[in-house]
């Protein structure tokens, strides 16, 4: 019998909102089953059950503001007694927030959990709250979003005239996260001394490679610079373990498996870092695919509560449109996150002359209670290294 | 189909790429990236849209072609 309980889904997470329960008591659930749908102010997580079981009982009603560790249900280990004893639900402790859960990742699976077929309804946070403002079924509306998702224009088209208007929605959705972002950044910079080296990166090789490798692919099949990027990284984190892990009560635990987070901008300045797992063992084709869709699901609020729990070093990257550097902020329980900035012609000194080459400038924020800046110095190197053979990636 | 009702499919396939985005607030001359902040992701998964809603191939040389609705519009009208 275990008690399943409200995750942690990243450090600046306190608490979340039920408001999906995808299984019932009866339910036989196996390992990275999707059973609930969590709103926190990171959008709706779909959140995970990490045992195999059947659900004896539901502990917490929807709509229910839940801390983090609040028992949400009981699952029945199998061959456990059918009729367990029956037992009162714990009362939800009004607990002190915890600390983030101490690292998972040494404990994680090396697989990634099966891509579930999507069960319950796909919904961004925005039409969840507006549908549940105006008193509407989800289940009563067709979604036009990735995947079917309902989107806020679906649930405005049904709804009757006149109501505040969804942007003051968005801003008060966006002010939360502003809020939980500033909390565990704040958290980050006063508890993790911080060090930086950067790096500037010839991409003539990768950019060249890229554009041969995309010219005779449909749309489906490009790649994009940034999945060069990262798989240069994840594969260079194998080299450097002290990038790659959690930093917890007892000190730094590297982590085997490289859970790359994958810093996601949102329109009108949120921002979430779900993982990839396994980054370093996708082909760069299933690492595009992966990035693909965290970011259409991250848009459509509709990322699982591994990917917001699970990374083990981040990346984030400007964008083309960018400027050529940016410093990050550790995300905490991690030791290490990389930045780009936008890649771009700059002038490099080659042989003694300066020329105009692609290139890209990047920026290892890291722990200073783990490495130093000669450690951090190797892992750019190393970087760069695999981008010069990107036909290797 | 006219540049209008291209215009319309390309906002509708734009706002799946970003459900974020009210379509009624985009404006014609409005840029993915610089106007509506759409990442170089998010301008590959509409390229993947567009090509399969029009059929029009759409190689990375000509993703400015397509970088606003009014762009786009007369870029695919002369195409499809």
């Amino acid at each position: 019998m275990a008690v399943f309980k409200m995750p942690s889904l990243g450090a600046d997470m306190e608490a979340g909102k039920l408001v999906e329960w995808l299984v019932k008591p009866g339910d036989t659930v196996k390992h990275g089953d999707i059973v609930a749908v969590v709103e926190t102010q990171k959008g709706a997580i779909e959140i995970e059950v990490f045992e195999d079981g059947v659900v004896e009982k539901l502990m917490a009603e929807l709509g229910q503001d839940l801390p983090v560790g609040a028992p949400l249900a009981i699952i029945q280990a199998p061959g456990e007694a059918a009729e367990a004893p029956t037992q009162t639900a714990p009362p939800v402790a009004p607990q002190a927030p915890a600390e983030p859960a101490a690292p998972a990742a040494e404990a994680a699976p090396p697989t990634a959990p099966p891509a579930a077929t999507p069960s319950g309804i796909a919904a961004s946070p925005a039409a969840k709250a507006r549908a549940a403002e105006l008193g509407i079924a989800l289940e009563s509306l067709t979604g036009s979003g990735p995947g079917g998702a309902i989107v806020l224009a679906d649930v405005e088209a049904t709804k009757p005239a006149a109501a505040t208007s969804p942007a003051q929605d968005r801003g008060a959705y966006l002010a939360e996260m502003r809020k939980a972002i500033a909390a565990a950044m704040a958290r980050s910079k006063r508890e993790i001394p911080h060090y930086y080296v950067t790096h500037t990166i010839d991409l003539s090789a990768a950019s060249d490679w890229l554009s041969a490798a995309n010219a005779d692919r449909p749309p489906e099949e490009r790649i994009l610079m940034g999945a060069l990027l990262m798989k240069a990284m994840a594969l260079a984190a194998r080299e450097e373990k002290a990038v790659n892990g959690h930093f917890g009560e007892d000190g730094f635990t590297p982590s085997a498996a490289i859970h790359l987070g994958l810093a996601i901008a949102l329109r009108g300045g949120g921002l979430v870092a779900p993982a990839i797992l396994d980054a370093d063992k996708k082909s760069l084709q299933d690492l595009m695919e992966a990035m693909r869709d965290l970011t259409m699901r991250a848009r459509a609020g509709r990322l699982k509560s591994s990917e917001m729990s699970m990374a083990t070093l981040t990346f984030s990257a400007l964008g083309e449109s960018g400027v050529e550097a940016m410093a990050g902020i550790i995300v905490p329980p991690q030791v290490a996150i990389v930045t780009a900035g936008a890649p771009g012609l700059q002038a490099l000194v080659r042989e003694g002359k300066v020329i105009a080459a692609q290139a890209v400038t990047l920026t290892l924020a890291a722990d200073h209670r783990v490495s130093d800046g000669r450690l951090g110095s190797k892992f750019l190197a190393a970087i760069d290294a695999k981008l010069q053979t990107p036909e290797e990636l | 189909m006219t540049e209008d009702e291209i215009r319309s499919a390309y906002i509708e396939e734009l706002v799946r790429v970003a459900p974020d985005l009210d379509p009624a607030e985009i404006a014609g001359s409005d840029h993915l990236q610089d106007d509506l902040e759409l990442d170089s992701m998010d301008i590959l998964n509409l390229v993947i849209a567009l090509n399969q809603r029009f059929g029009v191939a759409i190689a990375e040389a000509d993703y400015p072609q397509i970088a606003t609705p009014d762009l786009a519009a007369a870029f695919l009208a002369k195409r499809v």
